[in-house]
């Protein structure tokens, strides 16, 4: 309470009314004012009597409650007025009715309510949280792909578990690639739609894939990624079953082709069990020492459609001969790629050392830079921790080439472009110059199509146009890189 | 034969998508319905913890049994009887509301309240006297919570106070609370002037036998449930604001109030101190909750609040998963608007059980139904809207019973989901009276409040250590 009462101002008025929310705004609004010392605009009910007599502010006379109290005391009498005045100001304005707003969604549950049908969830939050937000989408029955990386196994398993029991499909974690109805999710090429279904425990695998088929005039009806450890002892296929069996009743699926990293061989085995009873043929593409070559599962796929295997395309590069003593340096950003080039490669050069080696004792650790035949691959967890893919930033693999050429080792140059949604916009313009300064023999794997975005003919001419040869196959780089070193393969 | 995959292989899926953005655009190129979740890390809660609930089998169905008995719980009024007899009380214990507290740990309105309690039932002859037995421990302390009871702000209940009794037709529950006393000077914001005491003797000589009369001879049970779903439907949300909602309770206990065998003027004083008091459904509100929520307990997995509560030193949450287990943390104050002088100095924390209309989904979390009340905040309509949206991001099920006009008639956002809170980082809006921090003060204001975020973080730890130990 002031300690200087100041002047009053009491007063009752009748035909006024507003609910009291407002009434105690209006007064809070009133008592703000620096000359303002005590405030009640109230009705004159008798609990806001009582109120206003303890401030020693009662009005003469009875009141009623339908009569609206208003009671100040100020400094002056000029403050007086003013905040009178004010008081039939603030009780005469009208509120802003304010700008809509509408909340977002903060969960991929609180996004599926309501999505229409078919809907399809996409998670890439950190890899810790992924989890919650991918077992929203199956409570809500819908499928979900997992691009986050991170995920543990065990959780892996108890959502491609809880999947299956609600009927939708888990795709992934670390899933960067599916077409789903035409609609091409993260990296994924422009291809023609047709009756080829894929499963991809790969995703680079599953891009070279439905490239190839695209080039032969075949389309695909679904990419359905399962991520990369499904085909492994702790996940045993669990997503790829369930793909599996949505495509063998998805009537614009006519033949399946399964493509993979080398899976475990028991995982495989009930796989290829299950494959066999159903209804759609399927072939698996699944890499191997016996399998080493994707190209060669497509164009047994091409004669099981009875169509004439093309000639994939290609641009000649200008090395003819290469030093002696030269070895293979693969620098990859799509991890089955590089596997498949060290299957090809390994048969011919002997061990070729990797960070995603093909056998542990082939391990290179940390050092990117080890001399001999070394295949690496850019896009493993371990390089891509607080930086992107090399299919969207190059700067890592650049780095290594100008290495390479520094250290003055003879080589060859073994390399994987992927173009398509969401990669480098125009990987050549970096790749031309970096080629160019290293003045290295080199070979380019050009995984895409004419429809992509950045157009693989005009990927592959600028590339070839500084000395690269450039095969659509990464079957068929790999193979022309082993010739390039001819002699001493 | 069913589509394969919910029909994704037949049509190009729409999209929602958490995480970086850098698909959506090429998504959006080729024509797909993309939806951007505003995703961010949890408010709270370790990863391991949120996993854990998360991948818990038991946990869709368990909060689905948890949600649907709270949706199909009824409310009626049975009758009105002494405290005495309902709750089977032993002598000189009070029940309060909250979770447990003691003397000594007990605010100023929670005091006001006991002293105000312990004159009203003789057990004191002055105020000293009073404090004097209750810090002595000679007045035993217990939650209304623990007796299927429910008391708004103290919540403070004697043997010689009237109660409602409610029962769910649906379920067999029972609760109950006392009488509404009015606002102002009041024994549950902490008052016990002679007026206050006044009142009391004369709700229980006078309006308690005539409501027991009344609501005895009634051919059917009053159905408290429908008055609080016609409520919402007429500007009302049930917490801070019950004016259609008591007086469509008067018009239907007036008929048999006017028949009881009494005194004119006692009916016509009953009549006139129902009708002169804003919140005397709240009462009847409270334990119509509270019928739900109790249906909704000891459901093992479930992640779902059945009690949000305080006592005015501390805020209380319990949930079906971990039974009377309360999580409790120190209650926050409102902010909102003050009667006549008082100021935001005046207000104590958080007081009161009657945050059970929060949990049940209406109050706070029906704004939009009562846009009047943001504005103790100097919100806007659109805020009222907002704060409805925001809560069906933390509940289970929309309450087709209680439906909101301005939301599309959605029903009101039901069940609170602890792993909802966490991953939201959004905490329950609760609608609440303010009772003044000096006990004897009485009501000081009203605003909003939101529970403290602890009490939902240890929630959240306990049901995931419960959830590793199924």
């Amino acid at each position: 309470m002031s300690d200087s009462p100041g002047v009053r101002h009491v007063s009752l008025r009748s035909g006024v009314y507003a609910d009291s929310v407002r009434l105690m705004q209006v007064s809070r609004e009133i008592g703000d004012r620096p000359g303002v010392h005590a405030v009640v605009v109230a009705m004159a009910t008798p609990l806001n009597l009582e109120l206003a007599a303890g401030m020693g502010l009662a009005p003469d006379g009875d009141a009623t409650p339908d009569q609206l109290l208003i009671a100040l005391t100020a400094t002056d009498d000029a403050e007086l007025a003013a905040a009178v005045a004010a008081v039939d100001a603030a009780l005469a304005a009208r509120a802003e009715r304010g700008e809509a707003q509408t909340i977002p969604a903060r969960t991929i549950g609180a996004g599926l309510d309501g999505a229409a049908d078919p809907a399809l969830a996409i998670v890439s939050v950190p890899g810790q949280y992924a989890v919650a937000e991918a077992a929203d989408a199956i409570a809500a029955g819908r499928s979900v792909l997992v691009f986050s990386d991170g995920v543990p196994v065990e959780h892996e398993v108890a959502l491609k578990r809880a999947a299956n029991d609600a009927g939708v499909l888990v795709m992934g974690p670390d899933c960067g690639t599916a077409i789903v109805s035409g609609l091409a999710l993260g990296f994924a090429n422009v291809v023609r739609r047709g009756p080829v279904g894929l499963v991809a425990a790969s995703g680079t695998g599953a891009q070279q894939v439905s490239c190839l088929l695209d080039a032969a005039g075949v389309g695909v009806s679904h990419v359905l990624g399962v991520g990369g450890r499904d085909l492994s002892e702790a996940v045993g296929g669990l997503a790829t079953l369930d793909a599996l069996a949505a495509l063998n009743a998805d009537p614009a699926t006519e033949h399946v082709l399964l493509v993979s990293k080398p899976p475990a061989p028991s995982v495989a085995a009930r796989v290829a069990e299950v494959a066999q009873a159903l209804d759609v043929p399927v072939r698996s593409a699944a890499l191997s020492a016996e399998q080493p070559d994707l190209t060669a599962a497509v164009e047994a796929l091409l004669a099981d459609l009875g169509v004439a295997v093309p000639q994939w395309p290609s641009r000649p590069g200008t090395a003819d001969a290469v030093p002696a003593g030269a070895v293979l340096k693969g620098f990859y950003s799509g991890g089955t790629l590089a596997d498949e080039a060290m299957l090809i490669a390994a048969p011919v050069l002997g061990d070729v050392r990797s960070n995603t080696p093909l056998r542990p004792e082939l391990d290179l650790g940390t050092d990117l830079g080890a001399r001999g035949h070394v295949v690496i691959d850019f896009g493993d967890d371990a390089l891509t921790v607080g930086r992107a893919h090399p299919m969207i930033d190059p700067t890592l693999r650049l780095e290594a080439i100008a290495g390479l050429a520094e250290s003055g080792e003879p080589a060859v140059l073994l390399l994987d472009v992927v173009l398509g949604h969401g990669a480098d916009p125009d990987p050549a313009a970096s790749l031309v110059p970096a080629l160019q300064a290293a003045g290295l023999p080199a070979v380019v794997a050009l995984v895409g199509t004419e429809a992509d975005p950045q157009g693989w003919s005009r990927q592959a001419d600028a590339l070839a146009e500084a000395g690269a040869a450039v095969f659509a196959s990464n079957a068929a780089a790999v193979r022309h890189a082993l010739a390039l070193m001819g002699d001493q393969a | 034969m069913t589509e394969p995959l919910g029909g994704l292989l037949s049509a190009p899926p729409t999209i929602v998508a958490a995480g970086v953005e850098v698909f959506s655009a090429a998504l959006r190129q080729q024509g797909a319905g993309v939806t951007d979740v505003d995703w961010r890390p949890p408010g709270f809660g370790s990863a391991d913890d949120l996993t854990q609930l998360a991948l818990d089998p038991r946990r869709a169905a368990a909060n689905r049994v948890a949600v649907e008995r709270v949706l199909a719980a009824g409310s009626v009024l049975v009758d009105v009887r002494p405290a005495r007899e309902v709750l089977d009380l032993p002598d000189r214990m009070l029940l309060h509301s909250g979770p447990p507290l003691t003397w000594e740990t007990a605010s100023g309105p929670m005091r006001g309240a006991l002293i105000g309690a312990c004159l009203f039932e003789g057990w004191a002859s002055s105020v000293e006297d009073a404090e004097r037995v209750l810090a002595a421990g000679e007045i035993a302390l217990d939650p209304c919570h623990h007796h299927r009871t429910v008391g708004p702000m103290a919540g403070v209940t004697s043997p010689s106070m009237w109660m409602w009794c409610l029962a769910d037709p649906a379920g067999g529950g029972q609760a109950w609370c006392n009488l509404n006393e009015g606002l102002g000077k009041v024994l549950r914001m902490g008052a016990f002037s002679d007026e206050v005491l006044t009142r009391l003797r004369w709700m229980r000589d006078v309006l308690g036998p005539v409501l027991q009369q009344a609501v005895r001879s009634r051919p059917e049970p009053l159905d408290v449930k429908a008055i609080l779903a016609q409520m919402l439907q007429m500007g009302d949300e049930g917490h801070n604001r019950n004016r259609a909602g008591s007086l469509m309770a008067l018009r239907e206990l007036s008929p048999s109030i006017v028949a009881v065998d009494a005194p004119a003027r006692d009916v016509a004083e009953v009549l006139r101190f129902i009708g002169g008091n804003e919140h005397f459904y709240l009462n009847l509100g409270m334990p119509t909750a509270k019928l739900a929520m109790d249906a909704a307990r000891d459901v093992a997995g479930s992640t779902m609040v059945t009690v949000m509560s305080r006592n005015g030193t501390e805020f209380g949450v319990q949930t079906a998963g971990t039974g009377d287990r309360w999580f409790t943390a120190p209650a926050n104050t409102p902010v909102g608007l003050f009667l006549g002088d008082y100021g935001p100095d005046d207000a104590n924390p958080d007081i009161g059980d009657s945050a059970i209309m929060e949990t049940y989904g209406v109050g706070g979390f029906s704004m939009a139904a009562a846009p009047a009340i943001v504005r103790f905040v100097g919100g806007t309509v659109p805020d009222a809207l907002a704060t409805t949206e925001r809560m069906y991001q933390l509940t289970l099920a929309e309450n087709p019973a209680m439906q909101i006009p301005i939301m599309g008639f959605r029903g009101s956002p039901t069940g609170i989901d602890v792993l909802q809170v966490a991953r939201t980082g959004w905490l329950p809006q609760i609608n609440t009276g303010m009772a003044g921090r000096v006990a004897g003060t009485g009501q000081v204001g009203a605003g909003l409040v939101q529970p403290p975020q602890a009490c939902f973080e240890q929630a959240l730890a306990a049901l995931a250590e419960e959830s590793r130990a199924a």
